[in-house]
């Protein structure tokens, strides 16, 4: 008896020993791995802190260091940046991007749903060769289509208006999200939809009833990406707004730069900061969904 | 009326592919019609094509006298169960089973009654405000159940409804569905059951009638006991029954059935069965119907291995290079002669024999005493 106790006394006491010794390595490791992950985080982030540190700085205190805690924070930058130059403040240039923002994303996300649904669940003539030019237009740099379709605009009379900057986009234009949805849709077992019917549904009526919601996290994917697209779009308006109250913020933002003789920094960054706001409250608010939606999208892509 | 009939009903895919060959199947009102085969025997398709999600490519579907080739599902009287609930996942219990009526655009307090009721048959009614996700398997198959019988249909149509459950879950519903089953025969309602499976056991304790298919075709149509006495081919014999039939080819000579180098006399009983005599024949055998004996006409067989199973014995023996499955008494098993060689008697009764050309079962004329 006594001699099999021992050597599990003994093994023990090495096993507790591993095990100290191993908890103490995974604390180290752990910690060095947090430092680094922090160090290269602060990084990466440091010239957002930065800017949003020196929105309240004067403008003269900007240039002085690589610093971002302003010393004698003011918010002027901001009192003076809402006004801007122009006689509209920025907040008509707010409402202005909201005008285009609202229909682009409402309309991309119903007209983007009811391609996506035909492609991956219906059979029809042509279906393979539509499909395939869906594609192509994806691979199709943007580059190569501007001057025709500033052509088209300019002819049907919308140039100066938002409709050029939301209509094609509203009508599907946008093959990424409709082959994101395609994608997210075939990996959907279609059971449901199949109950659906034998449950008396027509096809419109299980798109919305079933096929949307489960869709869910698939079109809060495709809002935010065109909010966040559209928001930060400044070719699109550049091309087709030319008059000064019809500017969303991406360009409005420009005018403060070039319209004032001495570059007013302080409002240019105080102005950065309240631009790029809206995006991220809306991405924090819906970053559940959002990555949700972009891993099983992706999953079986 | 809601009888079920499949003309000369075919299915091919992409044109090149057949998969259904010209079924004629006759489902009377208020039957328990069990489509049973190995996976990839079409039977899913089948009941598919009958609900109208897949296309007939030939043939024709006649359901309560009309024919429903171009119907669309929701107008065929029938209701389905899928093998996965297929529940909608953003809907309560309440709302999936209120689902059908409320797209029929019924009054709200008819839907609220419904529900009540069907809820009420199943069980169901503290999930009826959970989401598919918060029910166990069994609790999302009876609200499956319940979203079909809440349609009031003339055709219910089972699609592997309880292969996702666990076995004692499996066994209980089948009794329950058998029941509600006949619960609803009694109330006069008469449903017609097609019911999909691949297993067996599914399939002789529920259905009244079971069409045992293969490959697309059609192998037997019969009632459980008929499949199990008088199976009519070599594949319905090896399908239907637990442990398998043995099946062992040999040779017909005189009335005598050879086999390497033993000879089974069979009996002048099944000689008035035969219909014919074919000369290379395939005996089946169940192995319930062997006897352990110490003299006498028997195949001599040497002991592999004996599965104990509490009751009986399930013994593993190798006759002539064939193995042997036979089912014997616990007791029987253990009064054997200490020995490594059985001696096992058919009984010439239950005997089978099997064209091997054609697999047809050629003992089955005359058979009336086994075809009960």
């Amino acid at each position: 008896m006594t001699d099999i106790h021992l050597p599990t006394t003994s093994i023990r006491i090495t096993d507790e020993a591993a095990a100290a010794k191993r908890a103490r390595m995974d604390l180290i490791s752990s910690v060095v791995r947090y430092a680094l992950l922090f160090g290269v985080g602060f990084l990466m982030l440091y010239p957002l802190i930065w800017l949003v540190g020196a929105s309240f700085k004067t403008n003269s205190e900007i240039f002085s260091g690589a610093g971002f805690l302003p010393q004698s924070p003011t918010v002027e930058g901001y009192v003076q940046g809402w006004q801007t130059s122009t006689p509209y403040t920025f907040g008509r240039f707010f409402w202005n991007s909201f005008l285009i923002i609202l229909p682009k994303v409402i309309g991309t996300a119903i007209s983007c749903t009811m391609v996506a649904y035909a492609f991956a669940r219906f059979d029809f003539p042509f279906k393979k060769i539509l499909f395939g030019s869906v594609i192509a237009v994806l691979l199709l740099p943007n580059v190569v289509t501007r001057i025709p379709q500033y052509i088209l605009f300019r002819d049907l009379g919308w140039l100066d208006s938002f409709l050029p900057l939301w209509v094609p986009s509203a009508l599907a234009g946008d093959a990424f999200f409709v082959f994101m949805l395609v994608q997210f849709l075939r990996s959907l077992p279609t059971d449901m939809e199949e109950a659906a019917r034998v449950d008396g549904a027509n096809s419109l009526q299980t798109l919305v009833f079933i096929v949307v919601p489960m869709l869910g996290p698939a079109l809060v994917s495709v809002c935010l990406f065109q909010f966040m697209w559209t928001m930060n779009d400044f070719l699109g308006p550049l091309i087709y707004i030319s008059s000064v109250d019809k500017y969303p913020v991406s360009l409005a933002l420009k005018l403060s730069i070039d319209t004032t003789e001495a570059f007013e920094w302080n409002r240019i960054l105080a102005m950065s900061v309240l631009t790029i706001t809206p995006a991220l409250v809306v991405f924090f608010a819906a970053q559940r969904y959002f990555i949700e939606g972009i891993s099983a999208g992706g999953r079986k892509g | 009326m809601a009888q079920v009939q499949l003309k000369n009903l075919e299915k091919t895919y992409n044109n090149t592919n057949k998969v259904v060959h010209g079924l004629n199947l006759d489902v009377h009102d208020g039957e328990f019609m069990v489509l049973v085969g190995p996976s990839g025997c079409a039977k899913s398709t089948t009941l598919r094509m009958i609900a109208g999600l897949e296309e007939i490519t030939a043939g024709d579907i006649i359901i309560g006298g009309q024919r429903v080739n171009d119907l669309s599902p929701s107008k065929r009287q029938i209701a389905m169960v899928f093998q996965n609930y297929a529940l909608y996942p953003h809907m309560k219990v309440r709302g999936n089973l209120s689902f059908g009526l409320r797209i029929a655009g019924r009054p709200k307090a008819e839907i609220a009654a419904a529900v009540d009721n069907v809820a009420a048959i199943l069980e169901i009614e503290p999930l009826l405000d959970r989401l598919p996700k918060q029910l166990s398997g069994g609790q999302a198959q009876r609200v499956a159940l319940g979203r079909a019988l809440i349609k009031n249909p003339g055709v219910f149509l089972f699609d592997e409804p309880l292969s996702n459950l666990d076995a004692k879950l499996r066994a209980s519903m089948r009794v329950r569905i058998t029941d509600l089953h006949r619960q609803l025969k009694a109330d006069g309602s008469s449903p017609t059951v097609v019911y999909v499976t691949h297993d067996q056991t599914e399939a002789m304790t529920m259905g009244d009638r079971i069409c045992v298919m293969q490959a697309g075709h059609i192998m037997q149509v019969a009632t459980p006991k008929e499949l199990y006495n008088a199976p009519a081919n070599l594949f319905v014999a090896g399908f239907i029954g637990t442990p398998e039939m043995n099946l062992i080819d040999g040779a017909m000579e005189g009335g005598e059935f050879v086999m390497g180098g033993q000879r089974l006399a069979l009996g002048g009983e099944l000689h008035g069965r035969l219909s014919n005599q074919p000369n290379q024949a395939v005996l089946g055998i169940r192995p319930q119907q062997f006897s352990l004996v110490s003299e006498g006409p028997a195949l001599r067989a040497k002991l592999v291995n004996a599965e104990f199973m509490g009751h009986e014995v399930y013994m593993h023996t190798d006759c002539e290079g064939h193995r042997l499955i036979s089912v014997v008494g616990a007791a029987e098993f253990e009064a054997r002669a200490e020995s490594d060689v059985v001696r096992l008697r058919p009984d010439p009764k239950t005997i089978h024999i099997f064209d091997k050309s054609d697999g047809r079962n050629v003992s089955l004329h005359g058979g009336s005493s086994i075809a009960a």
